[in-house]
């Protein structure tokens, strides 16, 4: 078994999060789409680690994962308290930063 | 074929179908729930990989925590409107000629690059003393900054979402 069916895998889950982030408009499926990417990511570099037999690329998706779940607290907080303040998850509705 | 082949496809299907469904679905609750087992299916994909560690920490962070707070997410902006998910019909073109020439980039770079084609010495004996002697010795800065930044994600979490109190 060679690389690049992980690494396949990993791009094709990557565009699959993309298409989330630009075609829909919910706020929390943009937010399980970027958890998406950064699995398929997290794919890739177990999947070289695994090739190269170094363990440093898991030293990233440890870190990668990390910062995934900071990320998830916190803006998942956001979320909570955009739909406090304006009764919508929806984020062409939230666009008082727009000019 | 392989047992081992068949197993990698097995898992890649159950990754990828479920992936699509969190981005199609009309159901917030369907995605969440998809979104599930394409964590699963990633984490079957590492133990393939012998990323023993990895996988576990994998269960454990994502399903056991980050889809957690994903369905509190769900359920406590679902409740009061019904959160209709109508995808985008305005901006279809331009998200279609990104997401292709993405898709086309990706593909064809991992397509066409010399990558190692086979795993190095059957892969590791165990992963996890490597790990954690990495992260004492090479990456204790990184590992150290990690745990700050979950400690001011944990606060800033909680003073973002908490409702505001009075004015004293």
């Amino acid at each position: 078994m060679d690389i690049q069916p992980y690494l396949l895998l990993s791009a094709i889950t990557f565009v699959i999060g993309v298409v989330g982030v630009l075609a829909r408009r919910n706020a929390i499926i943009v937010f399980m789409s970027i958890e998406l990417m950064l699995n398929s990511v997290n794919l890739s570099l177990v999947a070289f680690s695994a090739f190269l037999g170094d363990v440093t690329g898991q030293m990233l998706v440890f870190f990668v994962m990390t910062v995934a779940a900071a990320e998830a607290a916190v803006g998942l907080a956001i979320i909570i308290a955009l739909f406090r303040n304006k009764q919508t998850v929806n984020i062409d509705d939230i666009n008082i930063l727009k000019w | 074929m392989d047992l081992y082949i068949i197993v990698f496809y097995l898992f890649a299907l159950i990754t990828l179908a479920s992936a699509a469904i969190v981005v199609i679905s009309k159901n917030i609750v369907y995605s969440a729930f998809a979104l599930l087992f394409t964590f699963f299916g990633v984490a079957g994909l590492y133990v393939l990989l012998m990323a023993d560690f990895i996988a576990v920490t994998q269960l454990l962070i994502y399903v056991g925590g980050i889809l957690v707070l994903l369905l509190f997410g769900v359920m406590l902006t679902t409740k009061v409107i019904r959160v209709d998910m109508r995808t985008a019909t305005v901006r279809t073109f331009p998200a279609v000629v990104i997401v292709a020439a993405l898709a086309g980039t990706l593909i064809g770079i991992f397509w066409s690059t010399d990558w190692p084609q086979s795993p190095a010495s059957d892969g590791f004996e165990r992963t996890i003393p490597q790990i954690g002697e990495m992260l004492l010795t090479s990456y204790l800065l990184p590992f150290e900054i990690a745990s700050v930044v979950l400690l001011v994600a944990l606060i800033g979490a909680a003073m973002i979402a908490r409702r505001e109190r009075k004015a004293l």
